[in-house]
């Protein structure tokens, strides 16, 4: 008993050292071949770099910088992570975030309660916003077959041209008097307090990494988690096996959408205080880097969002002192993921050869 | 009649903006048939924007920019087959990456070409070729024979295409390969090379779209700028039942809603312009909602095939 138990253990780690070298060398691979695209385009990638690594950890105040970028990061990494252990593919993080914002927008601004009740009642909002979004991308695959990968890409475009129009009109959310394209500000009691002094580093990374926690607690310590993950595997399989997979991914998309709602939520309350159309700069889209770097996984997902949660509060610096284009980040961002998936293949058809080879050992 | 005279202008429009539609889904298509599931032809398409300007910006000439979208397409083709074929990487993810690249490097690329200079270079774009003789019939004439000359082609690759697949022994070994790869294999068909060129040449055509969206439909690129016209037509092979015809069909009932929309606003409809510039994505989710149950993938489509 004892015995398996640590050949188990000792599998696990070694599955856990395999992915962490993937990720790790993944990243390395990526940062010398973004230096040497800046060396191509005849800038210095040193000192571009150096700019970067300035502009993300440089001081307090850049580093809490990168935390602001850290919190939308590891809501969107973890509804992509969640969707894709049970194989769906969730791209529709983006328009999920929009609505999960324009919901706890709408109970920020319009809603009169008591603080104790304001914040969480904006956070159950933003959740359900986004959730519903979400759920209703889910509900097309399993009403209709409609492929998810589409309907959450055209979902994503909705929902921002849906913002748009919400904050151009007084007579819906924009602010009376103010500027188009941005709500009334929300009332103060529905506000994210600031968790370093004199900076704009919120609360919101907290609740975060809370959903880190029970990303983790409902895939690997819950019935319905581990009925998921087994759909993730093989979809035809779990269904013959007696799980409803329809209604897991219903489920899935309900809980992935809401999770993504949340950073839009966070974003809204902690660092906008109004709704803006178009508020987000891609926070949606890098979740699929996020979470592929982190291999699906809480602790992975955490470094990931660190990562490039860095890279965009550093790279407005390295565009000011370096005259890199901060689109470079996107860049870099793409040969990650191409590097991850490629490394990891790498590995698998290296195992497999040494599979191959070992049955012959054996016979001589 | 106000609507009869305008009917011409109206499907020149749709005809027009289904162009890079129709495009980037007969390059789909290709890819799709071989088995390959590629959804990153937004990012394909964006990087050929970009390219295409500037080809036309240096050599003076757009047919040289479309040479140089078609390459930067055809680069990309190779990548994702290198990821997908050769190493089996998921094929979504990889798509997903390309059109990240996409995002990253066409906006790159731009701010090294032409610097951060607000003014628009002049560059050489597609004009429209009046067909001589049958552009003069009334209201078709407008419609159909007054067209930029990569509409033409994009519409003339429809029969092209249809003919290769259904009619050819390339069509079929190619299919087959889509089909079912283990009995391609045995029947003695390069399954991975066959894949190879279909990744590459499909590309290129997805290229042809991005092209035709920064040099003909408007003078220039700006920054995402295909604005998901890459996944509308991942939903418009879905929607074309994975044939040519069916493609041109979906591109074109997908943008009349644009043409539906300039009209409503023509006519000063109290419809916000925001509900008007969603119509396309919307159709797109219905006909995909629709008609995702009727369409018969490729068998073996988004497996990766292993030899032995």
């Amino acid at each position: 008993m004892k015995k398996s138990d640590s050949t188990k253990l000792k599998a696990t780690m070694d599955g856990v050292l395999r992915q962490c070298l993937v990720s790790v060398s993944a990243v390395i691979v990526a940062i010398l071949l973004g230096m040497l695209l800046i060396l191509l385009m005849g800038k210095n990638p040193i000192v571009a770099f150096s700019a970067l690594l300035q502009g993300a950890f440089g001081s307090m105040n850049s580093f809490a910088e990168t935390l602001v970028k850290v919190t939308p990061l590891l809501f969107t990494g973890i509804s992509y992570a969640l969707a894709n252990r049970c194989g769906l593919t969730n791209l529709g993080m983006e328009g999920q975030m929009y609505m999960g914002a324009l919901a706890a927008a709408a109970v920020g601004i319009f809603v009169e309660v008591p603080a104790a009740l304001h914040i969480p009642l904006c956070i159950l909002a933003g959740f359900i916003g986004g959730g519903l979004w979400g759920l209703l991308a889910g509900w097309l695959k399993v009403k209709f077959g409609a492929s998810e990968i589409i309907t959450t890409v055209m979902l994503n475009t909705i929902a921002i041209y849906f913002i748009e129009f919400m904050v151009t009109d007084p007579a819906r959310m924009m602010e009376p008097g103010g500027v188009s394209g941005q709500s009334s500000p929300l009332t103060d009691s529905a506000k994210l307090s600031i968790l370093l002094p004199n900076t704009r580093a919120h609360w919101g990374i907290m609740i975060g990494l809370l959903c880190i926690v029970l990303f983790w607690l409902f895939l690997w310590r819950s019935k319905k988690g581990y009925e998921v993950r087994v759909s993730g595997f093989n979809m035809q399989a779990a269904a013959y096996s007696g799980i409803n997979t329809s209604r897991n991914i219903l489920l899935v998309m309900l809980l992935a959408g809401g999770v993504a709602g949340l950073a839009g939520a966070s974003e809204v309350m902690g660092v906008q205080g109004r709704l803006y159309a178009g508020f987000s700069p891609g926070y949606g889209f890098d979740g699929i880097a996020v979470a592929l770097i982190g291999m699906n996984s809480p602790i992975g997902i955490i470094f990931g969002a660190l990562l490039f949660g860095a890279f965009r509060a550093g790279g407005n610096r390295m565009q000011m002192k370096a005259y890199v284009p901060f689109s470079i980040v996107n860049v870099i961002q793409a040969i990650v993921i191409f590097a991850v998936v490629a490394s990891q293949m790498l590995l698998e058809i290296w195992s497999e050869r040494q599979l191959k080879k070992q049955p012959k050992q054996q016979d001589a | 009649m106000a609507f009869f005279d305008s009917l011409g202008g109206y499907i020149n429009t749709d005809i027009s903006l289904a162009t890079p539609i129709l495009l980037a889904g007969l390059g789909l298509l290709i890819i799709n048939r071989a088995g390959l599931l590629n959804i990153g032809a937004e990012g394909t398409m964006l990087i050929a924007t970009i390219m295409a300007v500037y080809g036309s910006y240096i050599s003076g000439s757009v047919w040289v920019g479309l040479i140089f979208a078609m390459v930067s397409g055809a680069a990309v083709g190779a990548l994702f087959a290198l990821l997908t074929v050769t190493l089996r990487a998921n094929q979504t993810v990889v798509g997903a990456a390309i059109n990240v690249l996409g995002s990253g490097l066409s906006a790159t690329l731009f701010r090294i070409m032409f610097g951060v200079s607000s003014e628009v270079p002049a560059i050489d774009v597609f004009r429209v070729w009046k067909i001589p003789g049958l552009s003069a019939i009334p209201v078709i004439g407008e419609g159909l024979f007054s067209h930029m000359p990569m509409v033409y082609i994009a519409f003339l690759l429809v029969p092209v295409m249809s003919y290769f697949l259904f009619k050819t022994q390339a069509g079929l070994n190619l299919r087959s390969v889509g089909e079912n790869p283990k009995v391609a294999d045995t029947l003695g068909i390069n399954v991975y090379r066959t894949q190879y060129i279909a990744a590459i040449v499909g590309s290129m055509i997805i290229a042809l779209g991005g092209a035709f969206m920064s040099t003909g439909l408007t003078k220039f690129f700006s920054e995402e700028m295909v604005s998901g016209r890459g996944y509308i037509a991942l939903a418009a092979v879905v929607f074309g039942r994975y044939k040519p015809s069916g493609i041109m069909g979906a591109a074109m009932v997908f943008m009349a809603g644009i043409v539906i929309a300039n009209i409503l606003m023509a006519q000063g409809a109290g419809i916000p312009y925001q509900f008007l510039n969603m119509i396309p994505y919307v159709l797109t989710v219905i006909a995909l909602a629709a008609f995702a149950h009727s369409a018969v993938a490729p068998a073996a489509l988004g497996k990766p095939y292993k030899r032995g």
